[in-house]
């Protein structure tokens, strides 16, 4: 299991050579693993479906109880399917669609890393590797976005995804430490299980609102969708992926999986009914007053997304079928349409759907399943998106809150996904011909073997209902809390409500398509205005905000004389300790008797008073900076007297570069001149001595207080026997406390870098 | 700063740069048992580049090293991330040291470890962050 979910960072690191191998075959090559991914974890649903879920677990950070464990039952087992199976044929697709990009290894790379992360959110069991793994599909979906980097355009998209995401999963990560605080445990199955009320909890409602943040910014619900409409500045198999599979479903995935565990209380029913059914509805709305094709079917995810959050919050039984139903509908006909309405920007060379017209003579394979696809989307029977549809309604139509509201945006948005199918699916292939940048010729069969495979499937899960009742829906369902037994899907319900719902949406879905060009100018008008009054335009406010408050403290703080910076700093430290330390400890210290037993030890000591005195007080820089030198050098010296020969040989190595390197930056300095006034100079002696006072009062205080037995006698015990290394300093540095000398290597690498940017950059600037 | 014209400087760093390096990968070797360890072998070792460097001058230096810096950098945290996952494939929790004993030929043991892979990754962050700190002090010198 472990090696399932982390083969994709594997095999990302690899990517680049098997592209360098073969270029034209590197999308098949890759395409094996999500396949084989596949195929492995279809090979657990049998016993899914009879036994339900399964937990297994490896141990990563057991002292922080952070377990990589997985947990397999029919919610993530599901979600896993779809992400290997749509990511298997969006890297075929991706080869033929990037075909001679310079870049594509980077793509590889950066998809196999997304995919891999995707995976890891719906299988983890765990809380906090879910949220470890929640955050790097944010990180990857970044990059993907912004793939195209030299378009500013993507670039921004980019930053903005990160942004919002970020700033969700900031509130997520918040959410879920209460949730694993009130529980008590980080183990998914144990919260789920687990027998305290959530939503009796006085911290429920703060708990609630952090999870939404998390989830809502993820899976773009209103009023954080803007993001995601603007994610399509990324190449098309990404939008593909990000839209059908994972990224947004990351958010409905979450939801579902909390929602037996806090489905019960009525704020989070009326929330997500709420926040879903307005998302559902704008997203349709928005759908149709878009001309490019990609925009369009943004917009019907986001209603999509909505629809999914809405039923995730009605919770009924058959909001729970509804829920899985279309949610394996969505992804499929989203997957395919996609990945077809790259194939139409790719062969057309133009992305508004209303310069095209009768491909469908040149395109004809492309046609057929566009309609395939459309059909699904708009919920045509006898497609799986048509049985997805009518338990929507259904499940609306027994909705615990805002019954009738929920009905009018449903029946909404159902007209605006219709005429937004219509839109795909007719405009483009049908009517006369147009002509185009490119003159256009049917796909290649890298670019046709996703779309086909994937609208054929919607049509045969619509035909044969019980492949996804039995596989799919009811284990879901069992997982969600409800009962399979009772999961029973069917095209034909008889003339009920549902029914007369969809006639109704398809009537008006009718009328609207056949004015849909002459709409168009007043829609755009519509459209204009809520980009100046809409949620981005908040976005774009904030980050403004941000910027100015950025620029006004670094002018405060950050002004660039570096006396200030030394004062503000030392002055902070002794303040707060110095504080701590008399508040904490008293002022009654006793001074031990120098231990210093010999004459040499006593000159040492002078030594190290005299060259301190020359270098405050001496003019010449070279001077100050060789004293210092003998200063450390004659602590070095205290160090092997008192027989630690490994600080010893650190000090003196130190030393030397330290005093290498302030030579180097010596010489680039003017000659020195007086510039201080007397009371400056004044001020920073006293600012020394405060510094100097404390750090003697702060070690006297440490060689005094002895509250703990010092551990240094175990760690000397246990060096040998546990860590095979008789050098204690070294066996802390990399075995004991290895994961402190990990991020001190971090650290000294960032300064490094730093160092070189600065003097780089400075460098650069001079020259222009 | 310039090259050195010191002849006898420049015989001397000739001499003393290949024995310190040598002095460093020992350092590193034994640090376990020892005093020594892939902090104090990196120091050493980049105190003997920078010795070369300032024989020699920056281009010398560079060309000598081959690898950019900067690279030498990446490689250590490189390794001491990589040192951290085979505690996770046998099983154990991450960052478990692994110690492999592999016998030799004439009677001796190889002991080879984790800690040993995360102290080269020590070392080589070490040296790579000073010499991209000195080269590039060094070099902004000899531009401006």
């Amino acid at each position: 299991m472990l090696i399932a979910v982390l083969s994709g960072f594997l095999l990302a690191l690899i990517a680049p050579a098997v592209c360098a191998v073969s270029r034209e075959w590197a999308g098949w090559t890759l395409a094996l693993l999500p396949a084989a991914l596949f195929a492995w974890f279809a090979s657990y649903l049998p016993g899914v479906m009879a036994d339900g879920a399964q937990v297994i677990t490896y141990p990563w950070f057991p002292a922080l109880d952070i377990q990589l464990s997985f947990l397999i039952d029919g919610l993530s087992l599901m979600f896993a399917l779809l992400i290997s199976g749509i990511g298997t044929f969006i890297l075929i697709y991706a080869g033929g669609y990037l075909k001679g990009h310079p870049d594509i290894a980077r793509f590889y790379v950066v998809m196999l890393a997304f995919m891999a992360s995707m995976l890891g959110v719906v299988l983890s069991d765990n809380l906090i590797s879910l949220f470890v793994f929640w955050e790097l599909t944010s990180i990857t979906s970044y990059l993907l976005i912004g793939f195209d980097h030299e378009d500013m355009n993507a670039r921004r998209s980019a930053l903005q995804g990160l942004f919002v995401t970020a700033a969700g999963g900031l509130a997520l990560m918040a959410g879920l430490v209460m949730l694993g605080t009130i529980t008590g445990s980080y183990a998914l199955s144990d919260v789920l299980a687990s027998e305290t009320v959530l939503s009796e909890h006085p911290w429920f409602t703060p708990l609630l609102l952090c999870v939404l943040a998390g989830c809502f910014t993820k899976s773009a619900q209103v009023p954080f969708h803007f993001w995601l409409p603007n994610a399509m500045a990324a190449p098309t198999p990404v939008s593909a992926f990000l839209h059908s599979a994972t990224m947004v479903k990351a958010g409905v995935y979450l939801l579902a999986r909390l929602s037996p565990a806090m489905g019960d209380s009525e704020l989070w029913t009326l929330l997500l009914s709420l926040f879903g059914g307005m998302t559902m509805f704008l997203g349709a709305f928005m759908a149709i007053t878009h001309t490019g094709a990609k925009k369009l079917l943004a917009y019907s995810t986001i209603m999509a997304l909505g629809t999914l959050v809405m039923l995730i919050g009605i919770g009924t039984h058959y909001a729970m079928v509804a829920f899985a139903t279309f949610l394996i509908a969505h992804s499929l006909y989203k997957g395919a349409l996609f990945m077809i309405a790259g194939i139409l920007d790719h062969e057309t060379g133009t992305k508004d759907v209303s310069e095209m017209g009768g491909l469908a003579r040149l395109m004809p394979i492309t046609a057929i399943f566009t309609v395939v696809a459309a059909l699904s989307l708009a919920a045509v029977p006898p497609l799986l998106g048509f049985v997805g549809k009518e338990l929507m309604f259904e499940a609306v139509l027994g909705a615990p809150v805002l019954g009738g509201l929920l009905i009018v945006l449903a029946v909404g948005a159902g007209v605006g996904v219709m005429v937004a199918a219509g839109v795909i699916a007719i405009k483009p292939f049908f009517g006369e011909r147009r002509e185009t940048p490119k003159h256009p010729h049917e796909a290649p069969v890298s670019m046709l073997a996703g779309p086909v495979v994937l609208a054929s499937l919607s049509l045969l899960f619509g035909l044969a209902l019980f492949i996804p009742e039995q596989a799919l829906v009811g284990p879901v369902v069992t997982s969600l809390g409800g009962a399979a037994d009772k999961v029973h899907l069917s095209l034909w319900h008889g003339i009920n409500v549902p029914l007369m719902l969809s006639g109704l949406s398809l009537v008006i879905a009718l009328a609207i398509f056949a004015f849909w060009s002459r709409l168009q100018p007043s829609l755009a008008i519509l459209r204009e205005a809520g980009g100046r009054f809409g949620p981005e335009a908040g976005y774009f406010r904030i980050m403004e905000w941000l910027t100015r408050i950025a620029s006004w403290q670094t002018r405060v703080l950050q002004n660039g004389t570096m006396g200030n910076y030394l004062i503000t700093l030392v002055m902070t430290t002794v303040l707060i300790t110095g504080y701590t330390l008399l508040s904490q400890h008293g002022s009654t210290l006793r001074v031990p008797v120098p231990a210093l037993d010999s004459g040499f030890a006593w000159s040492i000591a002078l030594l190290m008073l005299v060259s301190a005195l020359f270098a405050s007080i001496t003019r010449s820089r070279l001077g100050a900076v060789a004293s210092m030198g003998v200063m450390g050098f004659s602590v070095a010296l205290i160090f092997i007297l008192f027989s630690a020969p490994d600080l010893g040989i650190t000090q003196i190595l130190v030393e030397t570069l330290t005093v290498i390197l302030l030579v180097l930056v010596l010489f680039r300095l003017p000659g020195f001149i007086r510039l201080s006034s007397p009371l400056e100079r004044g001020r920073d002696i006293v600012v020394a001595i405060f510094a100097g006072v404390l750090m003697t009062l702060l070690i006297l205080a440490a060689t005094d207080l002895q509250f703990f037995d010092p551990i240094s006698a175990e760690q000397v015990a246990r060096s040998a026997p546990d860590a095979h290394g008789r050098n204690i300093v070294n066996v802390i540095l990399v075995d004991f406390r290895a994961l402190d000398t990990l991020g001190e290597i971090f650290v000294l690498a960032l300064a490094a870098v730093g160092v070189y940017s600065m003097i780089n950059l400075r460098a650069e600037d001079q020259r222009s | 700063m310039n090259e050195s014209n010191t002849l006898i400087l420049r015989t001397a760093a000739l001499f003393l740069m290949p024995l310190q390096l040598l002095f460093s990968v020992f350092l590193l070797l034994r640090g376990h048992d020892e005093p020594g360890g892939g902090f104090i072998a990196g120091l050493v070792a980049s105190g003997a580049v920078v010795l070369f460097l300032f024989s020699y001058g920056v281009r010398e230096a560079r060309s000598l090293l081959r690898v950019d810096p900067r690279d030498l950098l990446a490689a250590g945290l490189l390794f001491g991330l990589a040192s951290v996952f085979p505690a996770l494939l046998v099983g154990d929790p991450l960052m478990t040291a692994q110690w492999w004993y592999l016998p030799m030929p004439g009677g001796g043991t190889l002991k080879l470890s984790t800690p040993l892979i995360f102290d080269i990754g020590v070392y080589l962050t070490v040296v790579g962050a000073i010499l991209t700190m000195v080269f590039a002090l060094s070099q902004a010198e000899s531009d401006a």
